[in-house]
């Protein structure tokens, strides 16, 4: 296990760069994280996502995907698609401080 | 104070991707659709350019006519297992009798849609949405007898063989 510097803490991290303890999250880190991925700002509706990303995984031990997303908060594929450019799924589960996705759809 | 933190690239996205995965549906059974479109849908969420290319019996999946009502049959389908065996168990031959391709599509679709994965119009909308693109093969549709305005909304346009070479350069395709 590595661990990176973010927002001036040591924080858990795997080899591709996702937090491995949803708990070392905070929001201000959230911005810190956007930067990183090309997110200048971050949106409510990036918050939306976010936050849901970790109630969701909470409830249900497994980080959502981009349709559960979807489904959940009435924000379409195609505005996941705009908020998180190329690799919606797996940048919104880095802002968020949570797994990247396992589910397939 | 805050002070300007540098930028630091995870490593999931430290390496630039120019791949790109050209799809060929050739097939129009409800159980060969899902195979390409669930692999474009994750292809083109981890950035990379997907186009799906629909040709001969795969023009079913985008004609507005069929793709609502593509069917699975047990018939000759030798991944029906013999009776207590696993999963589906079901002889093939059985599939032969009136009414079993309804009951065995009704079924498939009610396993697919409790996946959370939807129906293949509603997911060739969700490819397009994510920016995949939807090709209609020329030889198959004038074989057919269809126009543009015959398929799937989202059909970026119907191209020959050449086109779709041009189109697939460098790309990995996948046959299905």
């Amino acid at each position: 296990m590595t661990t990176a510097l973010i927002a001036g803490r040591e924080i858990h991290v795997d080899e591709e760069g996702f937090m491995t303890d949803p708990a070392e999250w905070n929001e201000e880190m959230a911005a810190v994280l956007a930067k990183n991925i090309g997110i200048d700002e971050l949106t409510p509706d990036h918050w939306k996502v976010i936050r849901y990303l970790r109630e969701d995984l909470a409830a249900q031990g497994e980080t959502p995907t981009l349709r559960r997303v979807s489904l959940n908060i009435g924000i379409t594929t195609k505005q996941l698609f705009e908020l998180f450019p190329k690799k919606p799924g797996k940048k919104m589960a880095y802002l968020a401080g949570v797994p990247k996705p396992k589910g397939c759809i | 104070m805050t002070t300007e933190t540098e930028v630091r690239t995870p490593a999931f996205l430290s390496k630039e991707t120019d791949r790109k995965v050209c799809f060929i549906c050739s097939k129009g059974n409800l159980d060969m659709a899902y195979p390409a479109l669930i692999m474009a849908n994750g292809a083109v969420g981890e950035g990379i350019e997907t186009h799906l290319f629909f040709t001969f019996w795969g023009l079913d999946m985008i004609n507005r006519k069929t793709m609502n009502d593509l069917k699975f049959t047990l018939l000759g389908n030798t991944a029906m297992h013999p009776p207590r065996h696993f999963g589906v168990s079901m002889h093939q031959a059985l599939g032969g009798l009136p009414g079993m391709t309804r009951m065995a599509t009704r079924m498939l679709r009610k396993q697919i849609a409790a996946q959370g994965v939807p129906p293949v119009p509603e997911f060739l909308d969700l490819l397009v949405e994510s920016g995949a693109k939807l090709w209609a093969c020329k030889m198959s549709v004038d074989m057919m007898g269809l126009t543009m305005d015959d398929l799937h909304p989202g059909v970026s346009g119907i191209i020959n063989v050449a086109e779709f070479l041009e189109l697939s350069d460098e790309a990995q395709i996948v046959f299905v």
